[in-house]
C-alpha cells in the first residue's frame, strides 16, 4: 500500500517540517489551555438551550405526556421525528471513521474523531426520545428480555423491539471503537500533562499503553475489524429504524423502498450536521488549518450524491403509488404534497433536493460561508423529511371520520430545542478534554512517517 | 485500639516509598523511521527476544523486521461473532418457542425472519465487545501502568515525537556494554539505562490502612447505605413515580366523596333485571300454589353431568352425595331428610325446583348462588340418583 500523504500537504502549518511534536502541540493546545471567551459564550448558549429542555422534560415527567401536542390520530410526533433526526445525524459519524477508513481514504483523519464522537453524542440524544415517548421512563427496564415476576418475554417480532438492540448495539460498539482509538492518544496527553490530576485520569484511561509494536500488532487489526463491523452495523441499524415504518400497514409508511432511503437520508443529515460543528468548531478552537478547506469540499460531493439520492427516493415514491394503482396510497402522497402539510413537504423539497444541487459548482463548493448555509438547511430539510413521513402519513388516515391537525405545543418545541442544548453540550466538552484529532493516526499519514526502505520480504 | 492495630499491621507487611532497584532494560531512542527499522531488524537478527520497539504510531514493516507472528486477534472475533449469533437464536427460540407461547398476529410462535435483525445485532455486539477485551487484557495484558518504563524521559519521548526499543536485562543474551555499543552504532540520539522499581519491605507506613483513610471508607460505606435506602424505599415511590398505584377509577366498597350518599358502586334503577336473573314467578307463595312447568333442559349425558357438578357442590354438603341425607355436616346442621321418600319422588319436577329456588323450613334459597339452568339439570340428576336407589325389575334385565 502506498501511502501519499495528501492530507497533510494541504496543512501549511505542518508543511516541510514533520515534526511530531508540533502536531501533538496544536492537537493537545484546546486540552492544555484555559478555555477562551468564544468557548464560553458557545457552551453558554448549548447549555441554556438544554436547560429549557430539561426543564420542558421535567414537567412532562410530572404531569405526563399529555402536555404535548399528540393526539389521536397522531401518536408518533416530535418525539419519534427527532428521534429519527438524531439517530441519522450519527450514521454520518460511523461513515467517516468506518467505512472511509475500508476505503483507505486519508482526508478522513483529520475528521474522523470528531465525527465518532458526535455519532455517540448524537446516539445518545436520539435514546433519550423513544425512553421519554413511553410516558414513563423509569419502567423502560420492560423492554429488555429479563425474567421477570409477569413471566413474560418482550416481542420479538416486534420492530420496536429490534430498534431497542440495534440502537443500544450502535452506542456500544461506537463508544469501544472510540475508545480504542483513544488509548494512544490518551497515553500522549499522560506523558505531555503535568498537572496531577490530569496525570492520575489520563493514566488510568491510557491503560499504560506505551506505544509497543507488539501491542500496536494487535491493535491495529481489531481497528480494522471494527470498522469492518461498524459497516454492516450502522446499515442494519437505519434499515431497523425504518422497519418501525415499514412493517406497519399505514399508507405511507408501508413501503419496501424505506431501508435504503433511510439510509441515504441518514448519511445525507448526518453530513450536513458534521459540516455546521465542523464549520463552527474550526472557527472556535482556530483549526481552520486542521479541518481544511480541501476536508469540507470533499463532504460537501457526499451531501450532493446523497441528496440526490433522496430525491430519487422521493420520487419513487410517487411514482409507486401511482403505478400501484392502490387509491389509499395514492391519497396520501398526494395528501402530502397539496394537503394541509404541503409546507413542510414542499420545505423538504427544496432543503433536501434542490439546495444541494448548487455543490455542482466548485465555487460554491469551497465558500465556506455559502456551504454553511445550505448545510443548515439540510438540518432543517432533513428534520422536515421525518416530520412529513411522520405527521402526514398519521393525520389522514383509513377513517375520514378520525382525522386530525397535529400541532405541536411549547413543550415539544423545548424539547427539541434541548435535545440541540444536550448534543452541542457534549460536543463543546469533548473539543476541550479530549485531543479532536488522532494525533497518532495523524502522525501516520505525514510526510516522511512511514519508512522508505523495505527489508526481507515486508510490504 | 483500632487503630493501633492498624499500626501493627503496617509495621509487619508493608513496604517503603518506591525506589530505584535493579537494571530492567538498556534503551535507545532513534529519530527517523528507517533508523528503527534498521535498528529493530538488527536486534532481532542479533538473536535477542526480550525486546520491544515503541512508536507513536503504527509503522509499516516493522512487524516483518521484529519477526513477529501474524497476530491471531481475528479468531476471537470470529468465534464471539459466532456464539453471538448462536445465543440470540437459542434465546429468542427459547423464548417464544418454548418457555412462553404467544400468539402474534397468528404467526409461528418462533419464526426466522424477526429474529435475523436481533441475532446479527447480537453477533456485532458480542464480537466487538470480546475483540476489545481480548486485545486490552489478553493480548496485550494491559492496563499495566506498573511497567518501569512509565514516566521516564524515554516514555515521554516514544508517545510523542521519537521512536524506542529496548532490550531487557532478564534476555538470556544480555550485556549491558555490548547492547549500549550496538545502539550508538546504529545511530541512537539518546541511550538510556531503565531501572526497575522497587520497594523495602518493613516497618513503614502505607496510606491504605491509615486510620483517616480506613474511617472515610466506612463512612462512605455508612452514607452510601442510608441513600440506597431511602431511594429505595421513598425516592422511587415519590410522585410521579406512583407505579400506578394510584389510579382514577372507583374500587369495590370504597366510600366516595362524589355522590352524597358515600357509596361508590351506584344502585341500579328500580325494578332492573340483570341478565339472565328473570326473577321467580312463586317467590315465596305455597307448594299448592305452584303452577306445574315442565323441567326445560333434556336429558343428555352433558346436562346430567352439569347436575351432577352442582349437586356434588351446592346440595350434597347437606344431602350427601346420594341424596340420602347422610351430611357431611352432620353435627353442625339439622340433616334433612332422605330424598329417596316416597314423597320426594312423587314430585313434579316443578315442585322440586320450588324448593331449591324458595328454600323450605331450615333450607334457604339457592336462587342466588345456582343459576336455572343449573337448578334444572340438578333435579334431572336427582331423577337419577332416585332410580339408581329404587330400581324397578326391568332395569335389570339383560339385553
Amino acid at each position: 500500500m502506498s501511502l501519499d500523504a495528501t492530507f497533510t500537504r494541504e496543512i501549511p502549518l505542518l508543511e516541510g517540517k514533520s515534526s511530531f511534536k508540533e502536531i501533538d502541540d496544536v492537537i493537545a493546545k484546546p486540552v492544555e489551555s484555559k478555555p477562551t471567551i468564544k468557548w464560553w459564550i458557545a457552551i453558554g448558549i448549548s447549555s441554556t438551550a438544554l436547560l429549557i429542555g430539561a426543564v420542558c422534560l421535567g414537567l412532562t415527567f410530572w404531569y405526563g405526556i399529555g402536555l404535548w401536542g399528540n393526539n389521536q390520530p397522531v401518536g408518533w410526533a416530535f418525539d419519534i421525528i427527532n428521534f429519527v433526526f438524531w439517530i441519522g445525524i450519527g450514521h454520518a459519524g460511523t461513515l467517516i471513521s468506518a467505512i472511509l477508513f475500508l476505503f483507505r481514504q486519508k482526508w478522513r483523519t483529520g475528521i474522523a474523531r470528531f465525527a465518532e464522537a458526535m455519532t455517540i453524542f448524537a446516539v445518545m440524544t436520539a435514546g433519550l426520545f423513544p425512553a421519554i415517548h413511553t410516558g414513563r421512563p423509569w419502567l423502560d427496564g420492560y423492554l429488555l428480555p429479563y425474567p421477570n415476576q409477569h413471566n413474560l418475554w418482550v416481542n420479538f417480532t416486534s420492530p420496536l423491539l429490534w430498534d431497542v438492540f440495534a440502537v443500544s448495539t450502535y452506542f456500544t460498539v461506537s463508544f469501544v471503537f472510540w475508545y480504542v482509538g483513544l488509548i494512544p492518544d490518551l497515553a500522549t496527553l499522560r506523558d505531555r500533562t503535568t498537572s496531577g490530576i490530569k496525570k492520575f485520569v489520563y493514566t488510568i484511561f491510557s491503560l499504560g499503553w506505551r506505544g509497543s509494536n507488539r501491542h500496536w500488532q494487535h491493535y491495529e487489526r481489531v481497528y480494522l475489524i471494527l470498522a469492518g463491523l461498524s459497516t454492516p452495523l450502522v446499515l442494519s441499524v437505519h434499515t431497523i429504524v425504518s422497519f418501525d415504518f415499514a412493517v406497519s400497514v399505514i399508507p405511507g409508511w408501508h413501503t419496501t423502498i424505506f431501508p435504503p432511503y433511510f439510509v441515504a437520508g441518514a448519511i445525507f443529515s448526518g453530513f450536513g450536521m458534521v459540516s455546521t460543528v465542523l464549520i463552527i468548531v474550526r472557527k472556535v478552537f482556530d483549526m481552520e488549518h486542521i479541518i481544511t478547506v480541501n476536508t469540507l469540499e470533499k463532504m460537501n460531493k457526499i451531501l450532493l450524491a446523497t441528496g440526490t439520492m433522496v430525491g430519487y427516493a422521493y420520487g419513487m415514491e410517487f411514482f409507486i403509488a401511482w403505478y400501484s394503482g392502490n387509491p389509499v396510497e395514492q391519497f396520501a402522497f398526494i395528501n402530502r404534497a397539496f394537503g394541509p402539510y404541503a409546507w413542510a413537504y414542499w420545505i423538504m423539497i427544496s432543503c433536501n433536493v434542490l439546495f444541494p444541487q448548487l455543490f455542482w459548482f466548485k465555487k460554491i463548493r469551497r465558500n465556506i460561508p455559502i456551504t454553511f448555509v445550505i448545510v443548515i438547511l439540510v438540518n432543517v430539510g432533513m428534520w422536515f423529511e421525518r416530520f412529513v413521513i411522520i405527521v402526514t402519513s398519521l393525520h389522514r388516515d383509513y377513517l375520514p371520520t378520525s382525522w386530525a391537525m397535529y400541532y405541536p405545543t411549547m413543550y415539544d418545541i423545548g424539547i427539541l430545542l434541548g435535545s440541540f442544548g444536550l448534543f452541542f453540550t457534549l460536543i463543546i466538552l469533548f473539543a476541550r478534554t479530549l485531543p479532536v484529532v488522532s494525533m497518532a493516526e495523524l502522525k501516520a499519514v505525514t510526510e516522511n512517517a512511514q519508512p522508505k526502505i523495505h527489508h526481507n520480504g515486508s510490504e | 485500639m483500632f487503630g493501633r492495630i492498624l499500626n501493627k499491621i503496617d509495621e509487619e507487611f508493608l513496604k517503603s516509598e518506591p525506589r530505584k532497584g535493579e537494571l530492567f532494560a538498556v534503551s535507545a531512542l532513534f529519530d527517523t523511521p528507517d533508523q528503527i527499522i534498521t535498528s529493530a531488524e538488527k536486534v532481532s537478527g542479533s538473536g535477542y527476544r526480550r525486546f520491544d520497539v515503541l512508536t507513536p504510531y503504527p509503522m509499516h514493516g516493522l512487524d516483518n523486521a521484529m519477526r513477529l507472528r501474524e497476530t491471531k486477534i481475528g479468531w476471537v472475533g470470529l468465534l464471539a461473532g459466532m456464539s453471538g449469533t448462536t445465543l440470540a437464536f437459542l434465546m429468542i427460540w427459547w423464548m417464544v418457542g418454548i418457555d412462553y407461547k404467544n400468539v402474534i398476529g397468528g404467526k409461528p410462535f418462533f419464526n426466522i425472519a424477526p429474529s435475523i435483525p436481533i441475532m446479527f445485532e447480537l453477533t456485532v455486539l458480542l464480537s466487538a465487545l470480546t475483540l476489545v477485551a481480548f486485545l486490552i487484557a489478553v493480548f496485550n495484558k494491559l492496563p499495566s501502568n506498573a511497567n518501569p518504563l512509565m514516566a521516564t524521559e524515554f516514555m515521554k519521548h516514544v508517545t510523542s515525537d521519537k521512536f524506542g526499543i529496548y532490550i531487557e536485562a532478564k534476555d538470556p543474551k544480555f550485556n549491558q556494554n555490548e547492547i549500549k555499543s550496538l545502539f550508538s552504532s546504529l545511530g541512537a540520539s539518546e541511550v538510556y539505562d531503565i531501572n526497575e522499581v522497587s520497594y523495602d519491605e518493613g516497618k513503614t507506613k502505607n496510606p491504605i490502612l491509615d486510620f483517616k483513610f480506613v474511617g472515610n471508607l466506612i463512612g462512605v460505606g455508612i452514607v452510601t447505605a442510608i441513600l440506597s435506602y431511602f431511594t429505595l424505599n421513598y425516592l422511587l415511590f415519590l410522585p410521579p413515580f406512583n407505579w400506578m398505584h394510584h389510579q382514577a377509577k372507583v374500587l369495590p366498597q370504597s366510600e366516595s366523596k362524589f355522590f352524597n350518599d358515600g357509596f361508590s358502586m351506584r344502585k341500579p334503577v328500580e325494578g332492573t333485571v340483570a341478565r339472565g336473573f328473570i326473577p321467580y314467578e312463586f317467590k315465596g307463595m305455597h307448594d299448592s300454589l305452584v303452577v306445574e312447568t315442565p323441567n326445560p333442559l333434556p336429558v343428555t349425558k352433558e346436562i346430567l353431568e352439569k347436575g351432577k357438578k352442582n349437586f356434588d357442590i351446592y346440595c350434597s354438603p347437606c344431602h350427601g352425595y346420594y341424596g340420602k341425607g347422610d351430611s357431611r355436616l352432620r353435627g353442625q346442621f339439622p340433616v334433612p331428610p332422605t330424598l329417596h321418600s316416597e314423597k320426594v319422588r312423587s314430585w313434579k319436577d316443578a315442585n322440586i325446583y320450588h324448593v331449591i329456588t324458595n328454600g323450605q323450613n331450615v333450607m334457604p334459597s339457592y336462587e342466588k348462588q345456582i343459576s336455572r339452568d343449573d337448578r334444572w339439570a340438578i333435579i334431572h340428576y336427582l331423577r337419577v340418583l332416585q332410580r339408581s336407589q329404587n330400581a324397578p325389575d326391568s332395569d335389570f334385565e339383560g339385553k
